[in-house]
């Protein structure tokens, strides 16, 4: 018995076996044309490549058809895959071994190959889309049978504790689990409002700082600098949000006689926007040294000063490029998981205290997808149904950022 | 139009607005020099561990309960990890039964943490004084943690180490490097050299741009919907996790290899045609070469982000215990990102600067990806 792995081994190895052996043979037989015959119209390695894709295109094919079937659970014979794939490959390459001969375009056919085969892994990024698109929708949409869509928009109660146990036929006549998702997106955007309060001040005037008034090396130096909190991985600021910034919320809060709970939603939304201050700085940064030098120099020769010249000429001009960098922001700040997942609150809440713990849309996802749950429970299609309001509105978000720049970018030439 | 008094005004105000830039820089700069000293301050404890002088005594009952081997006022204070080994070592030396020999041993995780002062180690009073004699007497010692480089996962705080997650991580990378790094760059060899210019492709730019900015945990449910539930890949594996980075690297890297693409000069390419050579032996003979360089810069870059990802992964199923290296990529894998992530909802007090110290090698590796993609680019850079 093989298994998916052996298959998948002994394939790969026959395919590129037999594809050098095809190469070399193909190359010889044109260097031996060569010889006798005088110059090719291609050069000998287009005739071994030429050999290769022969070999290789019905062969992948097939290979390809066999396991979508497999997948359906249509067929099951290893035996099966190989002799169809590799015999439909031998025949073709044998039909085409026929065509080596003086004048043959090798070169053309293996270049209208290579160019299907870069179309095709330009289709992949269209599938990905699709793949997300649809794998979301379509649970989502089976979630939405159960629980009605209008409910689960506007309902302020998210209690779906016993979904699981009627998944399991196990429904003892207890509570009716209630999928309102409302304290769950005001737990989202409360979290999402306060990073931005950080990160569009300080990323902001950083941009503006390092744009109009560092010089060229030490901006050379912060941009780099600015960008490591970027690129510390978010498990690690939900460690440090968890681990020390909560702790010192708490207490900052006891000192003005404030209650505030562990899994505040203070603690991740000030890591968040420290998170997000690069994306703000860096982008804004650009646009802002986009903005053409004559500018500057019309407002600074009417007698402004150089911070009224950039809060009056420079940022307006900027203007729809800052507007864009925030709505990525926001999209990023809402669809963060690991922060809030290791320092906000696993209870849904709906307040307007940003020292009480409040629950998002991603921890709710992790929540209900990490567990032993049925696959099949309500419980884990709420997570596709969050999903799927997820995607809306960071398309959205992208979507909005384009317009922006596209309508509203002034062109200086 | 300005009295003297309005123009001392105007130019506090623009002393003011310089500050608030150096202010928001500062803020930042303060922010990262902290973070960096809480983290390896909580690290460092994490490299180094306590370990037991012990009295073991090789005799028949070790054989069936390996408590008997070390007098009872030590069992609380040993390692069952260390325990554990005596029986295998009595079968692999008979000459050992009957004798009793001082060994050291890896202490348990609350001397350890007791000895280092931390709060919540939770060893028992009875323990304490006990504990503080043997360390002043030196049958106590800290040495360096070698277990922690060496080891799985482990339930024991004292025995558990990042080796099984850095090979899991090892594994997904090739897997995420072998799929995202071809796909991408014929997609973008494809889009800047090869696509004609009409609405398709425009679509695909589109939604390359869009993809690059869907949040990661919708990657993870893609990968759970389509290459687990539909595919049949298993749950955990690295097979799995290092399909999904794939898909989530992919628009990184065709964008950084577009734009190492575009900043190759036209004339190199028109230079090529002149010589006779066809579309796709300009690019392969003298495009690509030419734009290696920024590629391989936005490869290592997308990689470095791969590798810190966490949520993709838990979705699917990438958090499991595990306490030994992954041998296959169908079995059951962790990360580096995913084992800090379990450990740090772990309660024991010596999770938590284990945690940090996880932490810490991925911040150096990351860094060290990063340090290199910025080396690569300055010192292949060509200005044209």
């Amino acid at each position: 018995m093989m298994t998916t792995a052996d298959v998948f081994t002994w394939f790969i190895s026959a395919i590129a076996s037999l594809s050098i052996i095809a190469f070399v043979y193909a190359r010889f037989t044109a260097i031996k044309i060569e010889q006798q015959e005088g110059r090719l119209h291609s050069r000998p390695n287009f005739f071994g490549w030429y050999a290769v894709s022969r070999l290789c295109v019905p062969t992948l094919g097939l290979a390809f058809l066999y396991s979508i079937f497999h997948m359906a659970g249509l067929i099951n014979s290893n035996l099966l895959l190989f002799c169809v794939s590799f015999g439909a490959g031998f025949i073709y390459l044998f039909l085409g071994l026929k065509h080596l001969h003086k004048d043959f375009r090798a070169r053309q056919a293996v270049e209208k190959v290579s160019r299907r085969l870069f179309f095709l892994a330009a289709l992949i990024s269209i599938f990905t889309t699709l793949g997300i698109v649809f794998s979301v929708l379509f649970e989502a949409f089976r979630f939405f049978t159960i629980v009605p869509l209008w409910d689960f928009l506007t309902g302020t109660s998210w209690n779906p504790d016993t979904a699981f146990l009627i998944g399991a036929g196990r429904d003892e006549g207890g509570a009716v689990p209630e999928f309102g998702s409302l304290p769950i997106f005001a737990g989202t955007f409360m979290i999402t409002i306060i990073a931005m309060l950080v990160a569009v001040p300080v990323g902001l005037f950083a941009a503006i700082y390092m744009s109009e008034y560092a010089s060229h090396r030490v901006r050379n130096m912060l941009k780099p600098t600015l960008e490591i909190l970027a690129g510390i991985p978010t498990v690690v600021y939900g460690f440090f949000a968890a681990i020390t910034i909560s702790p010192l919320v708490v207490h900052a809060a006891e000192a003005f006689g404030l209650q505030a709970d562990f899994t505040n939603a203070l603690a991740p939304g000030l890591i968040m926007g420290i998170m997000i201050i690069p994306f703000i700085s860096s982008l804004s940064d650009d646009v802002i040294r986009a903005v053409p030098q004559p500018l500057r120099d019309g407002s600074l020769a009417l007698g402004t000063t150089h911070a009224e010249t950039i809060k009056n000429v420079v940022l307006p001009a900027a203007f729809p490029g800052i507007v864009a960098a925030f709505l990525l922001a926001v999209s990023r700040a809402i669809g963060e998981t690991m922060i809030v997942v290791m320092a906000a609150g696993l209870r849904p809440n709906l307040t307007a205290n940003p020292l009480e713990g409040v629950t998002t849309v991603t921890v709710k996802i992790v929540e209900a997808l990490t567990g032993d749950q049925e696959f099949d429970s309500a419980f884990t299609l709420a997570a596709f149904a969050l999903g799927l309001v997820l995607l809306i509105i960071t398309l959205v978000l992208n979507i909005g950022s384009t317009i922006v720049v596209r309508k509203f970018t002034q062109r200086y030439e | 139009m300005s009295s003297p008094s309005n123009l001392k005004r105007r130019y506090r105000a623009d002393k003011r607005f310089k500050l608030y830039g150096i202010a928001a820089i500062a803020f930042s700069l303060c922010f990262l020099t902290f973070f960096f000293v809480d983290i390896i301050g909580k690290a460092i404890p994490a490299f180094e561990q306590a370990y037991i002088q012990v009295p073991v005594t090789y005799n028949e009952a070790l054989k069936s309960n390996y408590n008997k081997a070390i007098p009872k006022a030590y069992r609380r204070l040993v390692s069952k990890a260390f325990l554990r080994t005596l029986p295998q070592k009595l079968e692999a030396h008979p000459e050992l039964l009957g004798t009793t020999q001082p060994e050291w041993a890896l202490a348990n995780h609350r001397v350890d943490q007791f000895l280092k002062q931390h709060e919540g180690h939770g060893l028992k009073k009875k323990y304490r004084s006990k504990v503080e004699q043997l360390y002043q007497e030196d049958k106590i010692e800290f040495r360096f943690n070698a277990n922690f480089f060496s080891r799985g996962d482990s339930k024991m705080a004292e025995n558990a180490g990042v080796l099984a997650a850095v090979m899991g991580s090892v594994l997904v990378l090739l897997i995420t490097i072998l799929v995202a790094v071809p796909i991408g760059v014929m997609t973008a060899i494809y889009l800047e050299e090869f696509a004609p210019d009409n609405k398709f492709t425009q679509a695909i730019e589109v939604n390359i741009n869009n993809l690059a900015a869907i949040p990661s945990i919708l990657y993870g449910l893609l990968g759970l919907a389509i290459f687990i539930n539909v595919m049949g890949v298993p749950r955990s594996s690295a097979l799995a996790g290092g399909l999904t980075l794939a898909l989530m690297t992919l628009p990184v890297i065709i964008i950084s290899t577009r734009a190492a693409l575009r900043s190759v000069p036209q004339s190199i390419r028109d230079a090529a045609y002149g010589l006779g050579a066809s579309n796709l032996q300009v690019v392969m003979h003298h495009v690509l070469p030419l734009a290696f360089p920024g590629i391989l810069t936005g490869s290592i870059i997308g990689l470095a982000q791969a590798m810190g990802e966490t949520a993709p992964l838990l979705i699917v199923g990438m958090m499991a215990y595990i306490p030994e290296a992954p041998s296959s990529i169908l079995n059951a894998a962790t990360v580096l990102p995913a084992q800090v992530y379990t450990w740090s909802s772990e309660s024991m007090r010596a999770f938590e600067e284990r945690t940090a110290a996880g932490i810490l090698v991925l911040l150096v590796v990351l860094l060290s990806l990063n340090a290199l993609a910025v080396y690569l680019r300055k010192r292949f850079e060509v200005r044209w």
